[in-house]
């Protein structure tokens, strides 16, 4: 219905979807030339929200530089904490006891599901549909009372220390997080027949937004986005870190690379995730959550260190270069939704309006996290 | 000759009156019920219940201050809110509320309706074209087209009506349904067994062409800012605003009295003014149900579906009706 | 022609099926809390502004050792000291030894990030996270918390 269609006049005008717009979901400007309802060239324009991440990560020491990490995208913000802890560790050769290792990917994994309703909500909120962002968001809330009653705060969380967690959890919770379960199940349920089932939506998303693998990796899009077109690429089973390896999970891959094939990975990903938080609860071992030689100055020897991990936009990788001094001599956040968000260029040329913010939306962005 | 004049006078005001009391108070209920279905409150705090949010709002609207952008048609600036609003409540005249409560019966109310609400199209189009913002010129180009492909299945259902009763005054349609449920347009009958459908189509055109989601193009929020009201501000916006819940009024008391009976009991025992009341808020509690559960279409969805599906449904039903009643 | 009639069928039926929905969860009850008429307990860890914590005595356990300040990512804190002499029996007679004494306790709310680096770097167990949520103001000034008073207005 929208594929590449023939220009009829060579009238054009400019439309500025401006840094202050609904479905933007941030501050990102779209310069879009328009014949009609028909996009004729699209150019994005970032660097709104620019807050100079990196050259903090220089200027500080690595303890200090552990808030930063959750302002970057704070709708998943303990995935980022756990790709910066795990590249210290690295660099400084610190051992991480198992029962962190396990209460980190569980919380990772409540996150992600939280962060995967809330771009569910907006999502269909974008094309209309204003009830399921408020279901979702009731969803969300029971998540963030649980990781609130563990580390204190429920959007941008500094819960991860170098070497383990700021403080343990309780039965309350592993009880909270046991109910949670089959209410998330029930409730993903209610959302496959309001929403995926419906015939208005089916028609809004199916070959809406075609994505291919090609493009993907041309531009190094990563994460359900490449998911969607085919690639089976997933960081924890690629390559694998943390305790991932011990648990059961399955990755979602859908080949029709339109905007209803990324939008059904999310759905059946945040099922996935809550096989891992059940398998999580139930191998959770005791014992200390921090260890017993804690270097009291975290100075790593001179190197390169890299660590990728898998967020709910991507593969979000950190490169620490350090020179043997207190701070990072370099400190490169590689941001998946960057990579995400350049292919919208070349592939928004020739779809209606309607459609192209379609595919933005299903392209999950967050524009902090662009512009780090 | 005097006592006839103010009769006619107070019958039109009173009509008025009902049609902008509802427009100010669905408001309030619409906030409620799309409160209820996302499970939080709803206005509560203004007044009992929230009764009193609806003057608020009114008096905040009233008291902000108006802007025409520079540059902007001034003279379609203005006329377009006024002509979204007025049509409307002005077909409530013709309406009949029951057998004895009527403003004005006409002996071609169907007709005098339906050219009214062709006006609503016009208003969109001037509000787009003049406030001179490319964010409403493509909404309200979307809207026209919208407003123009849903009239016709909606007047070739109507036909069918018509051509069953024979009349085009709305008193006598609903006088030819009295008796129960079973004389009611909507149940098929023997010279009409596709009923049900036309009424399903018809209702699928009152939302089109009220611009009540999932066809809510013209001011697809997330979109196009506010679509073609995009420059509007205080009292031009509510104008607008209340012009929709009228407009949507007018559409439930259509649906009423073309399908449902009119005042007639289910059972034929009472009819009256409060069956035609119970009717039209079930209609608009429907409405209301619908906006809150479904995403919007896309424009092509649109016209696909009056196009291709509902005219050709339609036009077969008006066939099928024409052929029957010659043999019944 | 089949497939013309059971895609409109198959729609109606799922549009049916979301409008079953919505009619159930009408009926259930609403999950906000109104506030201000009605508040939340706060959990027992929330991240409010640090506070100073006093021993048995009513005087801060802080000894103005200038770890948080340090320790801060976003100089939030601080603190002032002075010394003071004091007398103490040591092997029967006495000396006088000095310690720092706390005069003064700066937070700037304004740039804190709630990252607790100050509360973890802390030897002596001297602050800790409150419960304050409450904090909306108009001024900038008005985060700008002087600690050391707030200890004292709370134990008088």
């Amino acid at each position: 219905m929208s594929g590449p269609i023939q220009i009829r006049s060579d009238e054009t005008f400019t439309l500025n979807v401006g840094p202050q717009h609904p479905a933007t979901h941030g501050v990102l400007r779209v310069k879009m030339q328009m014949d009609g309802e028909y996009i004729v060239k699209a150019e994005t324009v970032l660097g709104y929200i620019h807050r100079m991440h990196e050259l903090m990560g220089e200027n500080r020491t690595y303890p200090q530089v552990l808030p930063n990490l959750s302002r970057l995208d704070y709708l998943g913000a303990l995935g980022y904490t756990h790709g910066h802890v795990l590249a210290v560790e690295r660099a400084a050769g610190i051992e991480v006891p198992e029962r962190a290792e396990y209460i980190r990917a569980i919380t990772v994994e409540l996150n992600r599901v939280a962060s995967h309703l809330f771009w569910f909500g907006a999502f269909v909120m974008d094309l209309g549909g204003f009830t399921p962002l408020m279901y979702a968001i009731q969803d969300r809330e029971h998540i963030l009372d649980m990781l609130e009653a563990v580390t204190g705060s429920r959007l941008t969380y500094c819960y991860y220390r170098f070497g383990g967690l700021y403080n343990d959890v309780d039965d309350d919770f592993i009880a909270a997080a046991r109910a949670f379960l089959p209410r998330m199940r029930k409730s993903l349920k209610k959302y496959d027949a309001l929403v995926t089932g419906n015939i208005i939506f089916r028609k809004r998303l199916e070959d809406i937004g075609p994505i291919s693998a090609e493009m993907c990796r041309k531009y190094g899009a990563t994460g359900p986005v490449a998911r969607g077109a085919g690639i089976d690429f997933d960081v924890r089973k690629n390559e694998p870190y943390s305790v991932y390896p011990e648990f059961d999970f399955d990755v979602p891959v859908y080949h029709e690379c339109d905007s209803l094939a990324r939008y059904k990975v999310r759905m059946d990903e945040m099922e996935q995730s809550l096989r891992i938080i059940e398998q999580g609860l139930d191998k959770l071992p005791d014992g200390p959550i921090m260890p017993k030689k804690k270097p009291k100055l975290i100075k790593p020897p001179k190197g390169d260190y890299y660590q990728a991990v898998e967020t709910a936009r991507g593969s979000f990788g950190i490169r620490i270069v350090s020179d043997g001094t207190k701070n990072a001599y370099r400190f490169k956040l590689r941001s998946p939704t960057y990579s995400n968000m350049s292919l919208f260029d070349e592939a928004c040329e020739g779809m209606m309006i309607m459609d192209a913010l379609a595919m933005m939306g299903s392209l999950d962005l967050v524009i902090p996290e662009i512009d780090r | 000759m005097s006592l006839t004049i103010l009769n006619a006078v107070v019958a039109v005001v009173i009509a008025i009156a009902f049609a902008a009391l509802n427009a100010a108070y669905l408001v309030w209920a619409e906030r409620r019920g799309a409160g209820r279905i996302q499970r939080r409150p709803g206005p509560n705090v203004n007044g009992p219940l929230g009764l009193l949010q609806p003057p608020a709002d009114g008096i905040k609207l009233m008291t902000k201050q108006l802007m025409i952008p520079g540059g902007a048609d001034k003279a379609l600036f203005m006329v377009a809110p006024v002509l979204a609003m007025a049509p409307a409540i002005t077909s409530f005249v013709t309406v009949p509320f029951s057998d004895t409560i009527v403003a004005h019966s006409m002996n071609i109310g169907v007709l005098m309706i339906f050219a009214f609400a062709s006006l609503g199209a016009l208003a969109i189009l001037f509000a787009g074209w003049g406030s001179r913002n490319k964010y409403g010129v493509m909404a309200s180009v979307r809207a026209v087209s919208q407003n123009i492909s849903y009239e016709i299945p909606m007047l070739i259902t109507v036909i069918t009506i018509v051509m069953m009763t024979g009349t085009m005054n709305l008193k006598e349609i609903v006088a030819a349904q009295s008796g129960g449920i079973w004389n009611w347009h909507i149940v098929p009958s023997l010279s009409s067994p596709l009923m049900p459908i036309s009424f399903l189509i018809f209702f699928i055109c009152s939302l089109a062409e009220t611009n009540r989601a999932p066809f809510d193009l013209g001011e697809a929020e997330s979109e196009l800012v506010a679509g073609f009201h995009t420059e509007y501000g205080s009292m031009g916006f509510g104008l607008f605003f209340m012009g929709e819940y009228a407009n949507i009024v007018i559409g439930a008391s259509l649906i009423t009295i073309l399908f449902l009976g009119g005042w007639d009991c289910p059972l034929g025992l009472f009819p009256g003014v409060w069956w035609f009341l119970l009717k039209i808020y079930l209609l608009i509690f429907s409405f209301i149900w619908i906006r809150w559960t479904f995403p919007r279409t896309t424009i092509y969805g649109l016209l696909n579906l009056s196009w291709k599906i509902l005219i050709p449904i339609s036009l077969f039903n008006l066939l099928l009706t024409a052929g029957l009643l010659k043999v019944f | 022609m089949g497939s013309y009639f059971s895609e409109i069928f198959l729609g109606l039926k799922s549009l049916v099926i979301g409008l079953g929905i919505t009619a159930k969860e009408f009926f259930k009850p609403v999950v906000t809390v109104s506030y201000p008429y009605e508040t939340i307990k706060m959990s027992e860890r929330y991240r409010g502004h640090i506070e100073l914590i006093e021993d048995e005595e009513g005087k801060p356990k802080c000894v103005a050792c200038g770890m948080c300040q340090r320790a801060c990512p976003s100089g939030c804190i601080s603190l002032a000291s002075k010394s003071v002499e004091y007398e103490v029996e040591v092997k029967g007679e006495m000396k006088t030894k000095k310690k720092k004494v706390l005069t003064q306790y700066n937070l700037n709310f304004t740039t804190c990030s709630l990252c607790g680096q100050c509360v973890e770097s802390c030897g002596f167990g001297a602050i800790t996270f409150s419960k304050e949520y409450n904090l909306a103001s108009s001024r900038k000034e008005d985060f700008h918390f002087d600690l050391l008073n707030r200890l004292k207005e709370r134990n008088s």
